[in-house]
């Protein structure tokens, strides 16, 4: 999705002549001025000017509910995690400044790794700058000419941006469709190397992968295959691993790539892996060797989080109460959501279009409620979505105010 | 299988695809005037596929801009 600007951009025609490299942006440029012409606060430029806890903050002034982060399990403020990043950064310094190959790697890299392999019950972990690259790096890497990745239509930006930079054959098959995915694994010219990328849980809809079947097939047809658990980490299966724990089949798929940004509560990537010449990808990745290493108070505070998320089973039961108490009660008020049971943290509301969208977005700030506006092209069949993303520590009081805030805004915007 | 009996099956492929019923011709463009987003572009490559049971890659797809130039690439795959 778009980063956010303070201010949107006019178009502007230089002298002498019309257009540059610029004006290929002209129609998203227009139609951003007339979104903010409506009238409604700028979606895409929101400011936290104080976080309170995981689950609040003051935004544009106002003390707000956050229900559009990631924070699944509430991690950001436990206070043994800000003890271990606050000890490494005395120890060890601001920043490493250099790539994991050469001055880059640190004890608490390493320990990070150790922490993750214990956390996956896998043989090989991989830290790599962020999510995003961990996705570039590996697809990219591993999927060269004459090889074909086999990938969902919807996948994550990191995911197409990881094919494009690799030169394998690229196929999409229709989301979740485990028949599409099937027939076109069956196509491949014999001989050919198979990849095939799923996620565990899809972002903007909030809904699960069937896996259980796609993995076996994608076996069946000797595919190897790469999950993203970005969004199930910690809470889904039950040790958190994700839908891989949950649909069974943990040692039948070849790589798991995670992300620090959501459930561990900070920032970086990896990528898991029993392969037995896994760890040749730290000389073979580019966006691995070629960036600088995260600072040792991130790896700090992400292998205590990763340590504290394998015992976190009542962290786990409270998201999962609150997802289904939040899915439920929009339902019940009226609104249409991506899924028709709650599959994941993420409760999807379907927005007739990006005008209303957007006014309801604004409308539920102005309630102090923050949920994400996503809209196309970062959403499946141009859909225009308000994403909520609950947190384990929002309390059941939290959840009846949130249903409250939604109703008033719903009505108002006339959307129930 | 001829390049005239393809273009067949394609043409009757295409039809509830071309909601504005355009008139079709080797140098109609899918994108221009076909007018089709990345989403009909995925459901119309997939019924072809599946019709002539071969795989349009995304780096295939993007050579092909015209309807005269997805007719001469599947016959070229169908006869592989």
């Amino acid at each position: 999705m778009s980063e956010g600007v303070m201010q949107a951009d006019k178009p502007q025609v230089l002298d002498g002549e019309g257009t540059d490299l610029f004006s290929k942006f002209d129609d998203t440029i227009a139609m951003r001025a007339n979104l903010l012409a409506s009238g409604v606060e700028d979606p895409f430029s929101l400011v936290m000017e104080k976080v309170l806890s995981p689950t609040r903050a003051v935004c544009n002034g106002r003390d707000t509910i956050l229900l559009g982060t990631y924070n699944y399990m509430g991690m950001t403020f436990d206070p043994e995690v800000i003890e271990s990043g606050i000890q490494a950064l005395r120890d060890f310094g601001t920043g490493t400044t250099g790539s994991r190959v050469l001055n880059g790697t640190y004890q608490g890299h390493k320990e990070c790794e150790d922490a993750l392999r214990e956390f996956y019950g896998m043989d090989h972990a991989m830290v790599f700058s962020t999510g995003y690259q961990a996705n570039l790096g590996i697809i990219s890497t591993i999927a060269g000419k004459g090889d074909y990745v086999v990938l969902d239509i919807d996948s994550h930006a990191s995911i197409w941006d990881g094919c494009a930079m690799g030169n394998a054959e690229i196929v999409p098959f229709k989301h979740n469709d485990i028949t599409a995915m099937e027939k076109r694994l069956k196509r491949i010219p014999e001989g050919a190397g198979k990849l095939v990328v799923l996620e565990g849980v899809y972002s903007m809809l909030g809904d699960v992968a069937p896996l259980k079947e796609m993995v076996k097939i994608a076996k069946e047809n000797g595919a190897m295959v790469l999950v993203d658990e970005a969004h199930s980490m910690g809470f889904i299966g039950e040790n958190g691993r994700g839908v891989v724990e949950d649909a069974g089949v943990m040692d039948d798929v070849d790589l798991i790539i995670g992300t620090f940004s959501k459930s561990v509560g900070t920032v970086g990537g990896f990528c898991v892996s029993n392969h037995p010449k896994f760890e040749i990808m730290r000389l073979m990745c580019r966006p691995y060797v070629f960036t600088a290493s995260l600072p040792p108070s991130v790896v700090a505070t992400a292998a205590t989080s990763i340590r504290k998320l394998m015992g976190a089973a009542d962290k786990r039961a409270n998201l999962w109460q609150s997802s289904r108490r939040l899915h439920g009660g929009l339902q019940d008020l009226g609104f249409t959501l991506g899924t028709d049971i709650p599959q994941s943290a993420i409760v999807a509301v379907i927005m007739p279009d990006l005008e209303k969208g957007a006014a309801m977005w604004s409308a539920l700030l102005s309630e102090g409620l923050y949920v994400n506006l996503a809209r196309p092209p970062a959403t499946p069949a141009n859909m225009t979505l308000l994403r909520c993303s609950l947190c384990a520590e929002h309390t059941a009081e939290e959840v009846e105010t949130i249903l409250g805030m939604f109703e008033r805004a719903g009505k108002a915007v006339g959307i129930i | 299988m001829d390049r005239a009996a393809i273009d067949t099956r394609i043409r009757s492929i295409l039809e509830p695809f071309n909601k504005k019923e355009v008139a079709v011709t080797d140098a109609t463009t899918f994108a221009g005037d076909l007018e089709f987003d990345s989403l009909t572009v995925m459901d119309f490559v997939a019924a072809i596929e599946d019709e002539f049971d071969i795989i349009i890659s995304m780096n295939q797809q993007a050579e092909i801009e015209t309807y005269g130039q997805l007719v001469d690439a599947v016959t070229k795959m169908a006869a592989e």
